[in-house]
This record gives C-alpha cells, structure tokens and sequence, in this order.
C-alpha cells in the first residue's frame, strides 16, 4: 500500500492549437508538461503558480475530466488506467471537485437541498427515504441551515454558495476533493469562514484537498505541502514550512517577496520580476523561467534542470539553488 | 486647502426591488500629493463615491445628494458638463480593475493615447504620437514603438494596465482615482503595478484615491485609509495608526480574517454572517449583527463618525467608550 492516496509521475496534457479554417492542429500548448504529485491522507496539498501555470490543468486532469496526455495517476497505489469502466464508476463519487464560481456550477431552478442529494441518488449511495437526512447532515458541516434546503440559488450569497458548493462535493464523503480557486471570488470576511471550513473537513473528516489557489497567504496559512508552478512544470515542491522558511528557486522566492503585506511597517525586500511570463505555446529553451530569473545563466538556456531532492521531500528544480 | 473633498455625500439608485443606498454620508478628503486607500468589501459603496466624483454614475437612475464634492475648491455637482470633461482627463484621471473593457478595441495603443494629448494638450498628432510612446516607456513597457501600432487584444493584462497608467498620467493630472488597479492581475505582474504607481507618485507628486479590498495593496501605498461598510465611512485615519490600533470592530475584523505569513494560526478569525442587503439596512449600526461588541441598542440607534484623536475617526459606540 502507497504512502499517498493520489500520486501523478509525469503527468502531462498538452493542447493542440487548431488552424481557424481546417482545424488542423498547427502546434501544442503544453499546459502541463511532466508534472510529479504525491499527496499524503488526510492532507491538505496547496498548487500555486500564476495564470498559464498549468494549475488548473493538472486539477483537472487528475480527477480525469480531461483524459491526460502522457504520464500515470495513481490512486491508493493502484494505476488509473488499469481500472474498468465499472472500477472507474465506482470510484468517481470518491473523487470531487469544487469550482470557484458556485453560482456557475448550479442550476437556478433546483432547490439546493435537492441540488446537494442529487448525485448521492446517481450514485446509488442513498436511498430516498433517508436521503433529507444525509442533506441536512452535510448542509449541518457546512454552515448551512436546515431552512436554507428548499431555497434556490439565488437566495444564497457568494460565501453560502460556496458552502452549497463544498456540501455538494461532500454528500459524496469523498476521499479527495479538488478545490480551484475556492474563495477567490468571496470577500475577505466570508473567505475566513470558507478558508477554515477546509480546515475542519481535514481535521474532523479526513478528506484530502487539493487546494489550487494563487493566494500565496492563504496557502500557507492551509495547506500541510506545497507546490510551485510555472508554466506547465513544478519548480519547487516541499512541506509548507520548508518551501515558506527556506525557497529555493529563485521563480518561488520571487513570488513569496511580491505578496503585499498588510503592515505598513514590514520589511519590503522585494523582488521585482523583470517582463511577463512567456507564453506555454512557445516555451523558453532550458530551464522555462531564465528569460525573467535574475541569476540565469547560459547553462540555464541550454539545458533543461531536473527535479532534485534538498533535504526530506523538500525538491527544487534549478542548475543553482 | 484639500485637492479633493467628499462632503456628506449621498448616492442611492431606485430600482425595481426598491431603493438601495450605496452610499450615505460618506466624507473624506484628499490634500494634495496624498494618497487616501478606500477599503471595504463588495457593495460597501467605494467604487459608487469614485464614479460619483468623475460624474460617470448613471442618471437619473442614480440620485446624488448631499452637499457637495469640492475639487480644488471647485464643487463638481454643479459644474455643467463641458467643464467637467474638461477637469476629467486634465486633472483628473482614472484606472479601472479591468482595463480591456475601458480601452476601444479598433484602435491602437497609440491612437488612443493621442486623443487626450490632441484634445486636452492641444499637441499635433506627429507631437502626440512621439509623446505616446514616450509614455509608453515611461510605464515600463519595453518596445514602444511596436506596442504603440499593437491593439489591446495582442497585450496581456499586466501590459493593458501599463497602458492605462500611461494614458492616465498623459496630463499630468493633479488626483490619479485607482480602482482595484491590480486585482486582476498575477502577483508578480502586481508588485511591478505597484512599484510603477509609487515611482510616478513621487515624480508627480500626484494624489491618489486608491480604491481596493485588499489591505495589503493599502498598507503598500496609501499614506490615509478610509474603511467603508455598507455604504458608510465606518474608520478613517493615517495608515500606521489605522494597522497598528485599529477602533473599529469592522476593521479588527477585516485585519484578523486575512492570514498573516509566517504567524501559524489553527483558524482564523472570521467575522460571522454577511452584509446586510442594502434594500433594507437596519437602523442602527449595518454591522450589529455581525459584531462581537455589540450592545444593547446598536441595531436601533446608529453611532455616528466621530474624532478619536487628531486624525482618527471611528462611527462606533464602543470604541468612543460612551455607554449605549
């Protein structure tokens, strides 16, 4: 038995980019190009990186909504893709994903108690006699009042859609749940409350969350490991406390010195990244961030780093750090 | 005298569901060379009072009362509408969070940073289009030339918003209005915003009313702070004293419920419930409901904006120490 309940080796998926007239495919957008996971039970594992990192992709991906280009996923040590289609069916209800926009991802006519038991119908998981009371238990987990079942979408705001959102994940009791972007679109107070639901979901329940998130405070103040991307490939990846007390790659510790921070009086050594990420249809040769790395070298275009270990899983890839 | 001040403004919109006050009383002011950060979440009324000022709010849907809005001395509420375009642009310039939807997409970089320069500086259209790209590289943008003749689709937002800057400070203006100037942008791409935002600040010595949910950017750039709730000025003081002793359980709550790097908390401090509708706001104070202070009567009675100490004001019957 595996360590981790879902790892990814060499998880890719590229995009063809289609001519307009023909639909011939003139190229590939390598959003996510061999890309290595592993995440502990239990665990919340925080992704960040910046728009065209790849983020997204590899959520996606890994919860097989979009079939992978290369590369294996395993979940509980077993490889995916040795899985029949009754096997895979059997475990999608384990694996959910929570959008960042809620109110896109419900229909407005369906009361949300309804909205919340659907799936576990679908899935069989419950039968309708019982089915109210597994709603009213998991709306209870997520902050929401038994009074708040028979309402529709509309009548909710941004935050309690949002906990509508996670409950609907969670009536599933799934053993890995994929949040993108989870509080981005909520106001800094209901973020808090949504930021320490997650909290309690791993402490009370177990679950395991793959937290994808630019917000490099939030991650840090959530999430057990990290790790960094930058177009289509992770650059560093280690145990939160590690990644934040000691960044290695010079593409992380930019990105840590640019947060603002709320006090007027801290210490500002900040790195200020020259340009704008490449694009990931034509990434740059060698290692993908020395157009911007202010310690590039000419061994950082010509050759490509790998992966390295520093110190437990602490794993920086970069010819210097 | 102050550049900019707001002076009991008032703005509502009546729609079908009913009235909604955006924004009630609201004064602030803004001295010259000064940056003031308007905080608050969405619906708190901060973007309203910024359009109100441009005279950009629609009419007659949205109502405007209350005395008045004073820039250099003058009131703009009653300025008839040639003056005030002519104080917009010149004086007066403004940046949007999304500025792809503020730009015209059939026109290049470089025609559009000429109109103002044509229509308000009066220059040739060869003198105009050299100074268009002189402020092209005056934001930072690397080739000006060749992005001059781009289109606002071959930019990215990063470089959109350097163009916007650009064409914002193309008449020098006297108050720079910031609308969550880098809230769609990457963290990298918003740390150089900021850096380019104090750059010109201290070479222009231009104003700023600063417009955004995040702390951070304020505690970054803003020299006051005005917290905003439910349409109302609920703090306002200089930025240190604001951080460092803040009265307001609003803004104790805002400060708490963002995670501090490197301070490892099991939860944070969230502020309970939500903002109250603003088709029915209670009578007292809009954030009783949701304050851990709270006293008997602060949902029946409303605290006004009162003077702590030379600067700092605070509307909250528990931070003035008046028993309610």
């Amino acid at each position: 038995m595996s360590d981790y309940l879902i790892e990814a080796r060499g998880l890719s998926k590229h995009f063809p980019i289609r001519d307009g007239l023909f639909g011939r495919s003139t190229g590939q957008v390598r959003a996510v190009d061999g890309v290595d996971l592993a995440i502990r039970p239990g665990t919340i594992f925080g992704l960040v990186g910046e728009s065209g990192s790849g983020k997204t992709t590899v959520g996606r991906t890994l919860l097989g909504l979009q079939p992978k280009s290369a590369g294996e996923i395993r979940f509980r040590g077993r490889d995916l893709a040795t899985l029949s289609k009754p096997e895979l069916r059997a475990l999608r209800p384990r694996l959910q994903l929570v959008f960042q926009d809620p109110y896109g991802s419900l229909n407005p006519r369906i009361p949300v108690g309804e909205a919340i038991g659907e799936a576990l119908l679908e899935h069989g998981l419950s039968s309708r006699d019982e089915l109210r009371e597994r709603v009213l238990e998991v709306m209870a987990v997520c902050g929401l009042a038994p009074y708040h079942y028979g309402r529709y979408p509309h009548e909710f705001s941004g935050g309690q859609r949002q906990r509508v959102g996670i409950a609907r994940a969670l009536a599933l009791q799934p053993d890995f749940i994929v949040a993108d972007e989870p509080v981005s679109a909520l106001d800094v107070s209901i973020q808090a409350q949504i930021i320490n639901l997650f909290a309690e979901l791993r402490e009370r329940h177990g679950t395991t969350i793959l937290f994808i998130s630019h917000d490099l405070a939030v991650v840090e103040h959530l999430c057990d490991d990290i790790a960094v991307m930058y177009l289509g490939k992770i650059v560093e990846t280690g145990p939160r406390d590690a990644l934040f007390g000691q960044p290695r790659h010079p593409y992380t510790r930019a990105l840590f010195s640019a947060v603002p921070v709320a006090d007027p009086d801290a210490r500002r050594e900040r790195i200020v990244l020259q340009g704008e990420p490449p694009s990931p249809a034509a990434p740059p040769s060698g290692c993908r961030f020395h157009t911007r790395c202010p310690q590039a070298s000419d061994r950082c275009r010509d050759e490509e780093p790998t992966m390295r270990p520093l110190d437990g899983t602490h794993r920086v890839a970069c010819h210097f750090a | 005298m102050k550049l900019l001040e707001f002076d009991q403004l008032s703005v509502a919109f009546d729609t079908e569901a009913g009235t909604v006050r955006a924004v009630q009383d609201v004064s602030f002011d803004v001295a010259a060379g000064e940056v003031l950060g308007v905080v608050g979440e969405s619906g708190c009324g901060k973007s309203v009072s910024a359009l109100a000022l441009m005279g950009l709010l629609p009419r007659p849907a949205a109502r405007i009362a209350g005395s008045a809005i004073r820039f250099g001395g003058r009131s703009l509420l009653d300025l008839p509408a040639d003056e005030l375009r002519q104080l917009r642009g010149n004086e007066i310039a403004m940046i949007f969070q999304e500025p792809m939807s503020a730009l015209n997409p059939v026109l290049s970089i470089g025609e559009q940073l000429c109109e103002p320069l044509i229509a308000h500086r009066r220059l040739t259209p060869r003198a105009a289009w050299a100074q268009a790209e002189a402020l092209i590289a005056r934001v930072g943008i690397a080739r000006p030339a060749e992005i001059a003749r781009a289109f606002p689709h071959q930019l990215s937002g990063g470089m959109l918003q350097r163009v916007m800057i650009a064409m914002a400070i193309s008449c020098a203006p006297r108050l720079l209005i910031a609308d969550e100037p880098t809230t769609a942008l990457d963290v990298t791409i918003q740390a150089q915003i900021l850096e380019l935002l104090r750059e010109l600040r201290r070479e222009q010595q231009m104003a700023m009313l600063l417009i955004t949910h995040d702390l951070g950017v304020i505690a970054e750039l803003a020299d006051r702070v005005a917290v905003m709730y439910a349409g109302r000025v609920v703090e306002q003081g200089p930025v240190r004293e604001l951080f460092r002793n803040p009265r307001h359980p609003y803004t104790r709550g805002l400060l708490a419920s963002r995670p501090v790097p490197g301070r490892r908390l099991a939860r944070l401090a969230a502020i309970p419930g939500q903002v109250p509708d603003p088709l029915s706001l209670p009578p007292g104070c809009a954030f009783a409901a949701r304050c851990p202070e709270r006293r008997t009567d602060c949902e029946q009675r409303r605290p006004a904006l009162r003077r702590l100490d030379a600067d700092h004001r605070v509307a909250c019957f528990a931070a003035e120490g008046v028993s309610a």
